[in-house]
């Protein structure tokens, strides 16, 4: 058995799934250049006053309720990857028939699935979820279902050999795409038209045409669309390998200046695309939000050396010269990288929300574009008697929050590299779920070793210090920004030289002194840093 | 808050008699208890009282090794769900204990947060200490904002472009704030790490702030974190110069440095033990590339414990330095 999935209106559909508000409006799309534009698509509500395909712009602007938008081919294609997710959700055979159509074979999901009807009523359901208001049909051959759902709104489940049946009452129309173009079209024309002049109206009056006279008059054609009214046609699916793009896109009537309802929009695409990643069993470990920008750029003229009339000819003529403001838009692009495959749309959202505070688009945003890169759930085994760990997706939204708080760069893991400078590390991301590496059993000769090892304290950056020597000997020292580091040297154990990176630009070279100065009423040891190729003198840290 | 048990003495209206040191008192005898019971519930005025004998007793927290075998006879080790302070001067041994327990936390397999406010942790000493640095998070706080540095930026800019001196003032103006923004850091991280949860460990580094900028820290912000971290198995440690969570912290130790012990270079070119005070430096003979800081003796003074335990008040215990083998 065979289902078709098939939005009708696509092209209305496809703007409705982007801004479901205007469910309960009516609605036309329009195309072609300014100001030529007309309607090519409208629903029920806009047919109910009057508005036809093929009205201008102008005149459609005289219905005040009618809402107009353009065509959109990136809310198309959204569409139709959103009605191929949902298809492959269901079989691994799915024939990408047209944008508004696609075609599944369902032989062995009944014992996965259900029976016809359950799983006629699940792939409705799941399109609605998508935002696809789609009709469903299931039928013994893929061109029976495709007729039924192209003619019967809602489910249709045509039992086998009963499809001439149930498709007699179709007009003779479905057996044509609307969405055909040029030469393919007009020949569809004058094959309706010599239909329509014989009285055949109805895909029943067709099939019950004699064969051969049929082919006679019509020829190959003929004969193939007798095929389908009779339900007859048998052909194997052509399956689809669907690139795996969860791209949403929307593009705005007036441009957002504000986080805040630019997040409703947000909203309403994460949650699109983490609906088709779940239709997929999926995740996503990447969000890609591209924005584009609209900046008032200035003045263009379109005339360049033509003359203006000067005050003293007193003309009262207006300028010949005709001044353009063009705007330009710009493109405003943020990558948010998960440390782990995620599905939660808040989530995201939020994460989101945190990075737009911290990095403002800085002008008005005209159209909003979020992909995700598809990523394989993350599965973890939990453990009764392992020590806790923090969750992933609320440690990422408190990264994110501290990161907003003191920076990205100072909030991490540490990596140390492979270099003797005292500040060769980096800082990475931090991972909650490391590679369950068994929780390291030191001997404890080892450990005892390991757990008193002297700590240093830092200063960064290390504070400027005025050292008085002898015979080479720091005696004393001060350091102007802390007070309480100064006094005389008690004791002191080096120099050491160290150096580096000589070959490369930064390199560096330095004495370094331990010494212990009296602080208080106590002793604090320290580490001085002659700095040999600057020259100057500083406290690196203590000894803590 | 105490967390003393009260004695079956108040129920039964004899003189109420609270002791730190004394075992919670658990009822023996049911009957006993059950008698109690029937005495509160004739009368009208202690029918809303609970007798002591059926009170929940507060379990004791769970205390796991610091990482410094010494320490962990005198306090039993760290509490579980309780704040811990560790006071002490420069160079009191603070961040030694306070890697030991990094250490320590993370080869039990459990991850730790570390809110650094002066930016002062040492990569080298951590690894030198056995931390597994894929389990620690380090927060870094400094005095000025992500936003401030844009300020500052966009101000230097102005500044080229010949725009006048006041961005430049207002900056000045606002230097003065910075070891309160330093402080909102510490704290707003503490309790978003607080409430993320997960973590076994959490520190707050306030070691380099002076006590006079520390104790701005108000007590009901250190109530809230012991608040946050009751109930959860996680250790929150405090480093400080001086005490500031008051009656917050659980256990409350203050460090201080007794000796400081370096090595000598023989003649055989071998550096060999030599215990010497820092003081009498001056007197040695030695050259100082000839030296070596090796040990530190530390001495660990038990303030105040609010944990079941009777230990001894102080103990010392010494550290090495990474290079002294």
């Amino acid at each position: 058995m065979f289902a078709c999935i098939y939005i009708p209106n696509f092209l209305v559909a496809a703007a409705l799934r982007a801004e479901p508000e205007l469910k309960s409006h009516a609605v036309a799309i329009l195309e072609g250049k300014p100001p030529l534009e007309k309607i090519i698509a409208v629903n029920e509500k806009a047919v109910a006053l009057g508005i036809a395909p093929g009205m201008t712009k102008a005149q459609a602007e005289l219905c005040p309720e009618l809402a107009l938008r353009l065509r959109s081919p990136l809310q198309e294609s959204s569409a139709h990857a959103a009605l191929l997710d949902c298809a492959q959700s269901f079989s691994p055979c799915v024939e990408d028939a047209a944008c508004d159509t696609a075609l599944l074979d369902l032989a062995g999901m009944e014992s996965l699935l259900g029976s016809l009807p359950e799983i006629s009523r699940a792939i409705s359901a799941r399109a609605k979820t998508l935002g696809l208001e789609a009709n469903v049909a299931v039928a013994s051959n893929p061109d029976a279902a495709l007729l039924a759902a192209r003619g019967f709104s809602g489910i249709t489940v045509i039992p086998a050999a009963k499809e001439a049946e149930h498709l007699g009452s179709l007009l003779i129309e479905v057996l044509f795409n609307e969405r055909i173009e040029g030469e393919e079209r007009k020949s569809a024309e004058r094959l309706l038209e010599t239909l329509d002049r014989w009285g055949i109206r109805n895909l029943r009056a067709l099939a019950a045409l004699p064969n051969v006279a049929l082919t006679e008059r019509l020829g190959q054609e003929g004969l193939r669309l007798q095929q389908l009214a009779r339900g007859a046609a048998s052909r194997t699916l052509v399956p689809v390998e669907v690139p795996l793009v969860f791209e949403e896109a929307i593009e705005l009537e007036h441009p957002v200046v504000l986080l805040e309802p630019l997040a409703f929009l947000l909203n309403r695409l994460l949650e699109q695309i983490c609906a088709r990643l779940a239709s997929r069993a999926l995740a996503t470990q990447e969000l890609r939000l591209t924005l584009e920008l609209s900046n008032l750029t200035g003045v263009d003229d379109e005339f360049e050396n033509v003359g203006i009339p000067s005050e003293s000819d007193g003309s009262s003529e207006s300028p010949t010269t005709s001044q353009i403001i063009s705007r330009r838009q710009t493109r405003f692009t943020r990558t948010l990288r998960l440390p782990l495959p995620m599905l939660d749309a808040k989530i995201f959202l939020k994460l989101l929300q945190l990075d737009l505070q911290a990095n403002p688009p800085g002008a008005p945003i005209v159209k909003i574009h979020l992909a995700a890169e598809p990523a394989r759930p993350r599965s973890a085994q939990g453990g009764l008697f392992l020590p806790p760990s923090p969750e992933p997706e609320k440690l990422e939204l408190t990264l994110a929050r501290i990161a907003g708080m003191v920076g990205e760069e100072k909030v991490g893991a540490l990596e140390l590299l492979d270099t003797h400078h005292p500040e060769g590390f980096r800082m990475r991301r931090f991972v909650a779920e490391v590679a369950r590496k068994t929780p390291q059993k030191q001997s404890p000769d080892l450990a005892q070793a390991s757990s008193a090892i002297t700590a240093m304290r830092r200063f960064r950056p290390p504070l400027r210090a005025n050292v008085t020597l002898d015979n080479g000997q720091p005696t004393r020292v001060a350091c102007p920004r802390k007070k309480e580091v100064q006094g005389e040297v008690l004791w002191t154990a080096g120099p050491w030289r160290f150096s580096g990176d000589w070959w490369e630009r930064e390199a560096w070279s330095r004495d370094e002194w331990d010494i212990a100065l009296q602080s208080s009423n106590t002793i604090a040891l320290y580490r001085l840093v002659h700095d040999l190729l600057g020259g100057g003198w500083f406290i690196e840290g203590t000894y803590d | 808050m105490s967390s003393a048990v009260l004695s079956n003495a108040a129920a039964l209206r004899r003189p109420f008699i609270f002791d730190a040191e004394s075992e919670p008192e658990v009822p023996c005898h049911p009957e006993q208890s059950g008698a109690c019971a029937k005495h509160m519930s004739r009368d009208p005025r202690l029918a809303s009282i609970t007798p002591a004998s059926q009170l929940e007793i507060r379990r004791a927290p769970e205390m796991v090794s610091s990482g410094i075998p010494e320490l962990d006879a005198l306090t039993g080790g760290l509490p579980r769900g309780c704040l811990t302070e560790i006071c002490g001067p420069a160079s009191s041994g603070r961040t030694t204990v306070l890697l030991a327990a990094l250490a320590a936390a993370t080869c039990r397999g459990e991850f730790c947060a570390l809110i650094d406010a002066s930016d002062a942790l040492d990569p080298h000493s951590l690894a030198a200490a056995g931390v597994d640095l894929d389990r620690l998070l380090w927060v870094r706080c400094e005095d000025s904002s992500p936003q401030r540095h844009r300020d500052i930026e966009k101000t230097k800019n102005q500044k080229e472009v010949g725009n006048s001196p006041q961005g430049n003032w207002k900056f000045e103006l606002n230097n003065s704030g910075q070891s309160g923004r330093r402080l909102e850091q510490v704290l707003r991280a503490t309790d978003l790490l607080l409430e993320s949860g997960g973590f076994g460990l959490i520190i707050l580094d306030l070691a380099d702030l002076p006590p006079q900028i520390a104790r701005r820290i108000p007590l009901t912000t250190w109530f809230r974190f012991r608040r946050a971290v009751e109930h959860k198995p996680t250790i929150l440690l405090a480093i400080e110069q001086q005490p500031i969570a008051g009656s917050c912290s659980s256990l409350l130790l203050q460090l201080g440095v007794l000796s400081t012990q370096y090595s000598v270079l023989s003649s055989n070119g071998c550096f060999a033990d030599r215990v010497a005070d820092a003081e009498r430096n001056k007197q040695e003979l030695q050259p100082t590339h000839a030296q070596l800081l090796t040990v530190l003796e530390i001495n660990v003074e038990l303030i105040r414990s609010r944990l079941e335990r009777k230990p001894a008040r102080s103990i010392t215990f010494e550290t090495k330095t990474a290079w002294a083998g």
